[in-house]
């Protein structure tokens, strides 16, 4: 549905997500008291829709595989949970003290993101992914070994909560300030170069795009706004300990953002929630022995939905039963390539090879030097 | 002296394991062009082979059914997840391997349980060597990884197999068109490397003798840097990376100021090489064609 300029489509999230932090900040305000345990689920829930929406920016829109994505929300949570330790005596546990400590650690976080990026980010291939598991393991273990004074080592760093009252609001407007950064980037003109990269980088080079540039920059947001989930985890628990930050949880991120289609934001938000919400519910269920089915289960759907929506010998079935276009059909009324929607672009796109012979075996003799042929099919 | 000795004795034997792994990581990567993310849980199921198969109290014959083993789960494995994926883009690849480790870690806990199981595969016992004490499961670790080595060089150096490997490696379609079975080639690629895998879990508990569903996710991840730091897909390199990375290892334990932060020294060694040399010690620079 479009409303003049005005395409629905393209704010679904918005105003899905403004009018769940309007009618529960309403609630709130009127009175009402939520359950401890759904309040401690919303915050979850955002904290994990924050880091699935950036590492989709890393992943599906860059085409660059990330495993530290925990690191760097590791580094935003200490970093965040100590600048708000030392703050929150001084100021009072308010906004003042929680917006200095965000982006203490969503500048921590882009800091190591830059010193990550740029010996990974020159290089093609999988070196991001392997150098991007080493700093998470890094940063794991560094934080691990840390005095007891500084950052609480094994024991973990204990932070200062805040009311829990009102937390999960705080956190639903960061999920749109996170939206707000990641869509606009990518419907914007440095957006389509980042995607451009991921299609084809020689193609993108040859264009004129500065191809480390854009990597850089896509990889350190990408890196702050874990940062920024990393300080609202410090904020919803009592203790920040790096084990919790491993690899798997990398992996658990990474999860959220292939299961919700890659290259889709409105894909990683829905999984990210469902995943959270399964991470809580399905343990519940499954006690005991079978706690390790959850495992299977996430490893099994994960191949799935990969080879499904990747196998070169799949794609007729994929064109046949295509959920994306088929959701898109409801909000659009006709198809209009012109308006596609920009986070429906194919990332998993063939890369163009050209074909040197093919160029040099077009027939280019000028249509003059051949006699009777004045002007092509008229006679 | 002798503390100096034993240390290098045991980073040498170390990075024997790690370069075990790294070879099977580095033939996987050179010819398929994947990141096998699944090879370090290989491993773990090639220690648990060796497990089942010791209560035929032979241990060769276990290493050996350990071994054909781990080939028919590595074929399969490529057959069922990376195959269809041929042709796709390499994320997509690197997230089935991802996948697929986490599978293999799954199953093994629904089979065996989480709970580390003890398995002594062979006491060798332990000599002196210049005064210092040394395990002689370490100096075996270390020989056969050489021998291996350089049967592989030769292997692929002169063997009609060998020298296919190198042309899928190089370019599949021209490959194909020579008459070579490029598919046939990825999956002997699979087998070596799985076999490899299963030598390395034997390595393991030679060294520390229990097997856990994650013991194999650590050395593998240290392998593939070993790995890269050698120069992915060179097998030499694979072997260099990896003693590099178990001597550090071995020395930075040994030094009380530094042994908590040994796994982030090694992770740090990665990121400064490719800082400096992108491609590895050994690594051959690829010009990027259109």
């Amino acid at each position: 549905m479009r409303l003049g300029k005005f395409k629905l489509n393209h704010y679904i999230n918005y105003i899905v997500i403004g009018i769940m932090t309007l009618v529960f900040g309403v609630m709130t305000l009127t009175g009402n008291r939520f359950d401890n345990s759904l309040l401690f689920l919303l915050e979850k829930m955002s904290i994990s829709i924050i880091l699935a929406v950036s590492l989709s920016l890393v992943v599906g829109f860059l085409g660059e595989l990330s495993l530290g994505h925990a690191g760097f929300m590791c580094i935003g949570a200490y970093l965040g949970g100590k600048v708000s330790a030392l703050l929150v005596p001084a100021m009072g546990n308010g906004v003042g003290a929680l917006v200095i400590s965000l982006i203490a650690g969503a500048a921590a976080a882009a800091i190591c993101g830059v010193i990550i990026g740029i010996p990974a980010l020159r290089l093609r291939g999988d070196y991001l992914a392997i150098v991007t598991l080493a700093f998470g393991e890094i940063v794991k273990s560094l934080f691990l070994n840390t005095s007891d004074e500084s950052f609480g080592g094994t024991l973990g760093l204990s932070t200062p909560r805040y009311d829990k009252k009102y937390l999960f609001l705080i956190a639903f407007v960061l999920v749109l300030m996170t939206l707000a950064v990641v869509q606009n980037f990518i419907r914007s003109k440095h957006g389509r170069a980042v995607t451009a990269i991921r299609d084809n980088e020689i193609a993108a080079k040859a264009t004129g795009v500065n191809v480390t540039k854009y990597k850089l920059v896509a990889f350190i947001m990408s890196a702050a706004l874990a940062g920024v989930a990393g300080v609202l985890y410090s904020y919803s628990n009592y203790t920040v300990q790096s084990l919790k930050f491993d690899y798997n949880y990398s992996i658990e991120i990474l999860v959220m953002v292939v299961l919700g289609g890659m290259g889709s934001i409105n894909g990683a938000i829905i999984s990210a929630a469902l995943i959270t919400w399964l991470n809580t519910w399905l343990p519940t269920k499954l006690t005991g022995e079978l706690a390790v089915l959850q495992d299977l289960l996430y490893a099994l759907i994960l191949i799935a939905i990969v080879i499904y929506n990747n196998a070169p010998a799949l794609a007729a079935v994929r064109e046949k039963y295509n959920i994306g276009a088929m959701l898109s059909k409801l909000f659009k009324t006709k198809h209009d390539p012109a308006h596609r929607r920009d986070d429906k672009a194919k990332w998993d796109v063939v890369p163009t090879k050209i074909s040197m012979d093919e160029i040099l075996s077009v027939d280019v003799t000028p249509q003059n030097t051949r006699p009777d042929s004045k002007m092509g099919g008229e006679d | 002296m002798e503390v100096i000795l034993s240390t290098l004795i045991n980073g040498l034997s170390l990075g024997g394991i790690y370069a075990m792994i790294a070879l099977g990581y580095t033939m996987v990567y050179g010819i398929a062009k994947m990141l096998n993310f699944a090879h370090g849980d290989v491993i773990m199921i090639g220690g648990y082979l060796i497990y089942v198969f010791m209560a035929t109290n032979n241990p060769l014959l276990a290493i050996l059914l350990a071994v054909v083993g781990c080939v028919i789960l590595g074929v399969t494995i490529e057959k069922i997840a990376y195959k269809p994926l041929r042709g796709a883009s390499p994320l997509a690849v690197l997230i089935t391997a991802i996948g697929v480790s986490y599978l293999l870690q799954s199953i093994a806990q629904i089979i065996f349980g989480s709970a580390t199981k003890m398995v002594t595969v062979y006491e060798f016992g332990a000599i002196k060597l210049l005064g210092a004490t040394v395990q002689i499961s370490a100096l075996v670790t270390l020989g056969v990884t050489v021998v291996v080595m350089l049967v592989l060089t030769l292997f692929v150096k002169y063997t009609r197999l060998g020298r296919a490997m190198i042309a899928v490696s190089e370019d599949k379609a021209a490959a194909q068109l020579m008459g070579i079975n490029v598919n046939g080639i990825i999956t002997v690629t699979f087998a070596i490397g799985s076999a490899l895998a299963a030598l390395a879990g034997l390595f393991y508990l030679l060294k520390a003798p229990s097997v856990s569903t994650t013991m194999g996710s650590m050395p593998g991840i240290k392998a593939f840097t070993a790995a890269v730091i050698g120069g992915i897909g060179s097998i030499p390199g694979a072997m260099l990376g990896g003693i590099l990375l178990g001597v550090v290892e071995s020395i930075s334990y040994k030094i009380t100021a530094i042994a908590p932060y040994t796994d982030a020294i090694e992770f740090s060694i990665l990121i400064i090489i490719l800082l400096v040399r992108p491609t590895g010690f050994l690594g051959k620079k690829r010009r990027e064609k259109v």
